[in-house]
């Protein structure tokens, strides 16, 4: 690993450090009496070294790391759209970043009038009843959704064995199926990438709790049937869970509540500008129509002649799922960039995003094979290299994109396309920047023809190369040991 | 690739072996090819009944992950340990050390006629575009 940063354990020197403290002015304390010896540790190998240092290991490493604000990131079904700056302005007003959740109401009365003004701006973009802003993330919003399922159901009388979820849905969803009791059963795709409508009608009965389903998928097309789809769940008493992680392709046009999806989650950290990954924490919001409105999280904020207030008095509530009210900063982030757009910009954000996915569609068709061929939606799904070349895989056409400055999109997902490669591009991105990915996508697809092993070899221009991933599966070695 | 004459195999890459009275079961060499490195086998107990083509483990590779087929209904009575701590196996070996089951069939005639032979086999990965 030529180039590789050492860590700050192995710049360690005994002696150094970056502080200088001044004589202890109060007696000292006998550790022993304080503490029982056998729970004392000996030694405690910290890393010593001076302040300098520290900054310039840190500051090198910050910048190996490759975000948003280096480059494109068009990583597919994760929309890395760019945060804008003024989030950040807004969340550091003294107001928000320095209110305790504790505080009686009537001193953060302004905090409050956020979580309830965002709360609406999302019921109209989405058309629901009401939405709990607590969720942490996605699949934690996931959880939160059918958690309100099964209390729905366990209302009624029985809470219903089964979740239906589609060949093509994100991981999370069976795996928050099985968290919540239920088994996850598996409806295939059609030949155009959509629910498989006579299988799906074979697999519903009144053991059904519910669908659930990402619109549009995560092939990037839209569910055609979704009306239909809906009013077959229901008509045996289920429900319809949407994954709301594209929501970016329905901005402004179209209302998921209208589809008769009961519920939905929202990714504020992909849809909504707040951050994403490392600069989190995320930040998830669950929508619901009447029929399961009453058994949101508590608690919400309710507004009375203009006072606002915390309201736990909801006794169908599945209870809390977050504690206080989930990453607030992040709320207002999120309601900063609704409250930029307007309604209008909104709806061209979500336009734009649609027609970045089928540009880059349209430009690498004759080099990327399209296993749907049909008008994506805010992402496009290819199925590797159209021509194959003998020993290049997706994995290799990734590597090669760093070479050209790029961050790789997504590969291997979804599962149902082999050799998949999904290109997100948002909204965010100029046509001079999506030309130059295509180019580059261009060219590594003539490489792979012409000169295979330059993508074999890929990346040659990062600090390291191939990262030997089985090596770190099968035998991870994840804490530094001071050496013997 | 290889694809043994003298297995038996199942539409979902698994292949089956009779060895006296029991049944051998794992996954065939281009299931291991597609996958890549293999990271992880999970395996069910010995004593486990598991029915035809139902699902009695998962596989997982650096790329992915996928569910494994019984081609048999029975009684899982062995399962490979060595897989626990050398997944490895079913690459570098997968018809014979990279072994995963074996079931003592409750129904054997009836399901080896579900099974396909190697020429069977070959076909329906000629059909899927297997390369």
């Amino acid at each position: 690993m030529q180039n590789a940063e050492p860590l700050i354990f192995e710049r360690s020197s005994p002696g150094r450090h970056g502080y200088s403290l001044p004589e202890s002015d109060v007696p000292a304390l006998d550790s022993n009496e304080a503490v029982p010896a056998h729970w004392q540790r000996s030694s405690l190998p910290l890393p010593e070294a001076s302040e300098l240092d520290v900054v310039r290991h840190f500051t090198r490493l910050s910048q190996r790391n490759y975000s948003i604000e280096h480059g494109f990131y068009p990583l597919g079904s994760c929309t890395m759209k760019y945060n804008p700056k003024v989030n950040d302005a807004t969340a550091g007003m003294p107001g928000f970043s320095f209110v305790h959740p504790h505080q009686p109401e009537s001193t953060i009365q302004g905090a409050l009038a956020l979580i309830h003004g965002l709360s609406r701006l999302i019921m109209e973009i989405t058309g629901y009843a009401n939405c709990s802003l607590q969720p942490a993330a996605g699949a934690h919003g996931e959880l939160c959704g059918v958690l309100m399922m099964r209390a729905y159901h366990v209302k009624q009388g029985n809470p219903r064995r089964k979740m239906i979820i589609p060949d093509s849905a994100h991981g999370t969803n069976p795996a928050t199926a099985a968290m919540c009791g239920y088994t996850a059963i598996e409806v295939p795709s059609s030949d155009r990438g959509t629910v498989d409508m006579d299988a799906l009608a074979t697999l519903l009965d009144e053991d059904v709790a519910g669908l659930m389903l990402t619109v549009p998928n995560t092939l990037g097309l839209f569910e055609q049937d979704i009306v239909e789809i809906c009013r077959m769940a229901h008509a045996v008493g289920a429900l319809v869970y949407c994954d709301g992680a594209n929501m970016n392709a329905l901005l402004g046009t179209v209302q998921p509540a209208a589809l008769g999806l009961d519920v939905l989650h929202l990714n504020l950290h992909k849809t909504f500008t707040t951050p994403h990954g490392g600069g989190g924490p995320g930040a998830g919001a669950i929508c619901v129509n009447e029929t399961l409105e009453p058994y949101l999280p508590v608690p919400l904020v309710k507004e009375q002649d203009g006072e606002y207030a915390w309201d736990y008095d909801r006794p169908d509530s599945i209870g809390r799922i977050h504690s206080f009210y989930g990453n607030f900063l992040n709320q207002v982030r999120a309601y900063t960039y609704i409250c930029t757009l307007g309604a209008e910009g909104i709806k061209r954000a979500g336009e734009y995003a649609v027609l970045n996915g089928n540009y880059l569609k349209e430009r690498l068709r004759d080099a990327y094979a399209l296993r749907y061929d049909r008008t994506c939606m805010h992402e496009v799904v290819f199925a590797g290299l159209k021509e194959k070349a003998e020993g290049v895989r997706t994995l290799d056409v990734a590597k090669r994109m760093i070479d050209y400055g790029f961050h790789p999109s997504t590969v291997y997902f979804p599962l149902i396309v082999p050799e998949a490669l999904m290109i997100e591009p948002t909204e965010t991105e100029n046509k001079d920047t999506l030309d130059s990915f295509i180019e580059a996508l261009l060219a590594i697809a003539e490489e792979a023809q012409t000169a295979p092993e330059l993508l074999k070899e890929a990346p040659v221009s990062a600090p390291v190369r191939r990262l030997d991933e089985t090596t770190a599966a099968r035998r991870p070695n994840l804490r530094w040991q001071p050496p013997e | 690739m290889n694809i043994p004459e003298e297995l038996c195999y199942t539409k979902e890459h698994e292949w089956a072996r009779m060895e006296g009275d029991l049944c051998v079961v794992g996954i065939t060499d281009y299931a291991q090819g597609e996958l890549g490195d293999i990271v992880y086998v999970e395996l069910p107990e010995p004593g486990t009944h598991v029915d035809i083509m139902g699902e009695f483990g998962v596989v997982e590779s650096v790329k992915t992950a996928s569910d494994l087929y019984s081609p048999l209904a029975g009684e899982i009575v062995e399962v490979n340990d060595e897989l626990a701590d050398s997944p490895e196996l079913v690459n570098d070996s997968p018809y014979d050390e990279g072994w995963m089951l074996k079931i003592r069939p409750s129904n054997l005639d009836e399901d080896w006629e579900t099974l396909l032979d190697a020429e069977g086999y070959r076909a329906v990965l000629a059909e899927s575009g297997a390369h």
